[in-house]
């Protein structure tokens, strides 16, 4: 199923953010964050008919407004309520996950004109729909128009600004680094600076070489070919004869605690710091270390346990 | 080592080095970016097509922006304040104590396929960060604004942690299919189950070592 018609409604969005911020003199930067809003409009509505140079150079300029033209943080916007409102405001926060969840299961059931749905496709457009009712479900609790709400949640986005960015900016890095032989360096400097045919040095450089590779691209997925098939296939499973299932499960995990300490995960790192207004930009980093270093060290006992019985 | 193994290390180096010395996320990518494409001698033209097709291809990372209109109306209308209340009904309610129950929510809905359950707009900062952050005000002596931000960060890697030490277990997660597929490359046949059971190990130490960090904070904070 193709995502162009979600695609069309958030680049919508976009473009009326854009057009808001273009309106709104009061607030800093005006020219700027129309023109980051308009430039993401242009890539959803009309991205996929662009020449892909083009589209690139779009991003380009993205990042370049992201970098030095917007503030570094605009303030959140102000509750206009500091006293609690009716316990009826949870449902529609509710229904987001509920119906998602709903729909991720019931639409590969269905196709529509003659398409279906992918696993993936299923649960984006379950989202969406999702939160279209629960918008629906929250005007009707608030009894607002939708205009305002809209304009509630531009405002929100614009308060996490260039943030938002980042989890497809490093996404493409990430792609960038494989083109260049990033991860194939990396396990290759790995191998030539340690004597993998001692077991243990092997177990320590697979499972410490997918903590760093992941921290380094900010994405397990992308290091696991990587580091399984330059240490962990030719040296743990070949020489030294390790039980790959185990290998697999306990090096992709080993990964994991990589992302928990990388701000190349964008969207669990850095996107909750915005979101959460905290002061560190590595708060989110620093509350999670004391959980991924004792848990990586645990890995790399299990690697040694459990693929050598 | 050959010298176009270490040259082809510049642009990680470049990333570490940008991070480590606090420059702004988005000029640290657009320079990684130009030394990548250096590195693999992509030329102008070959790097703006990567960047933009890439671009394109994960457009679909911002279709959370949806929920945000959701979020900000009923915040406006006072949920957070809401979350708050919910707390303070709840007498012996501590950051650490909260944050438990909700990993232990996160981690189990994780393992069952149900990734969307939590999520940071849609979850933690409506609910679970106000929520921990009224904990840590009842606390003995309140709450000042760095423990406050402490206590809103912790929510944040809480639902990570369980994230990402719940979905492994998922039979039919895009990573277990990953090392399948990549294991089948070579001649090895494994099953789904053979490695997500083999990942239930580290997701129960993820479980305990985060859970005791959780309560241990709680412990520390009323002997202070």
């Amino acid at each position: 199923m193709t995502l162009a018609p979600l695609y069309v409604l958030l680049g919508s969005y976009f473009a009326l953010i854009s057009w808001r911020a273009a309106r709104d003199r009061l607030r800093p930067a005006a020219a700027a964050r129309s023109a980051f809003f308009g430039i993401l409009a242009v890539l959803f509505l009309i991205g996929d008919l662009l020449p892909p140079a083009l589209a690139g150079v779009l991003v380009v300029a993205l990042a370049v407004i992201a970098g030095w033209g917007l503030p570094q943080q605009t303030a959140a916007p102000a509750s206009t309520r500091t006293d609690p409102g009716s316990a009826r405001l949870l449902l529609p926060v509710l229904a987001i996950p509920a119906l998602t969840i709903a729909l991720t299961l019931i639409l590969p059931h269905f196709t529509l004109a003659g398409v279906a749905f992918t696993k993936q496709s299923a649960a984006l457009y379950g989202l969406a729909c999702a939160c279209i009712a629960a918008l629906a479900l929250a005007l009707t609790i608030t009894r607002d128009q939708p205009d305002r709400a809209l304009a509630r949640g531009g405002d929100l986005l614009e308060s996490i600004g260039w943030a938002v960015l980042l989890p497809l900016l490093l996404a493409v890095l990430g792609t960038l680094f494989a083109k260049a032989g990033v991860g194939d360096a990396l396990a290759q400097a790995i191998g030539s600076v340690m004597p993998l045919d001692v077991r243990w040095v092997a177990i320590l450089a697979y499972g410490l070489g997918m903590a760093l590779l992941t921290m380094a691209m900010g994405n397990a997925f992308a290091a696991f070919p990587v580091i399984a098939g330059g240490i962990g296939m030719p040296f743990l499973v070949s020489v030294h004869g390790a039980d790959p299932a185990p290998m697999a499960a306990i090096g992709m995990l080993s990964g994991y605690c990589g992302t928990l300490m990388t701000p190349m995960a964008a969207n669990f790192n850095l996107v909750p710091v915005a979101l959460l207004d905290l002061s560190d930009r590595n708060a989110v980093i620093r509350a999670q270390i004391p959980t991924a270093l004792p848990l990586l060290a645990a890995n790399l006992i299990l690697l040694g346990l459990l693929c050598f019985r | 080592m050959s010298a176009t193994t270490w040259w082809a290390l510049l642009p990680v180096a470049v990333v570490v080095l940008g991070f480590a010395l606090r420059q702004h996320p988005a000029r640290v990518v657009l320079v990684a970016a130009l030394s990548a494409g250096l590195v693999g001698g992509l030329g102008v033209l070959g790097l703006l097509e990567t960047l933009g097709n890439g671009f394109l291809s994960v457009r679909y990372l911002l279709l959370i922006v949806l929920a945000l209109p959701v979020i900000a109306q009923v915040e406006a209308h006072g949920l957070r304040a809401l979350a708050k209340r919910l707390v303070g009904s709840w007498q012996g309610a501590r950051p650490g104590r909260l944050l438990l129950g909700y990993l232990v929510l996160r981690q189990s809905s994780s393992a069952l396929g149900l990734t969307s359950l939590g999520g940071h707009a849609q979850m933690v900062r409506p609910l679970v960060a106000p929520m921990a952050e009224a904990a840590a005000e009842q606390e003995p002596g309140g709450a000042d604004a760095a423990e406050r931000e402490q206590a809103r960060a912790l929510a944040a890697a809480t639902d990570n942690v369980g994230l990402f030490f719940g979905e492994d277990l998922f039979l039919a997660f895009g990573a277990v299919l990953l090392m399948q597929a990549f294991f089948a490359e070579r001649g090895i046949e494994l099953a789904p189950l053979e490695i997500a059971l083999w990942g239930l190990p580290t997701a129960v130490l993820a479980f305990l070592i985060h859970g005791s960090r959780l309560l241990w904070r709680d412990r520390q904070r009323s002997r202070a």
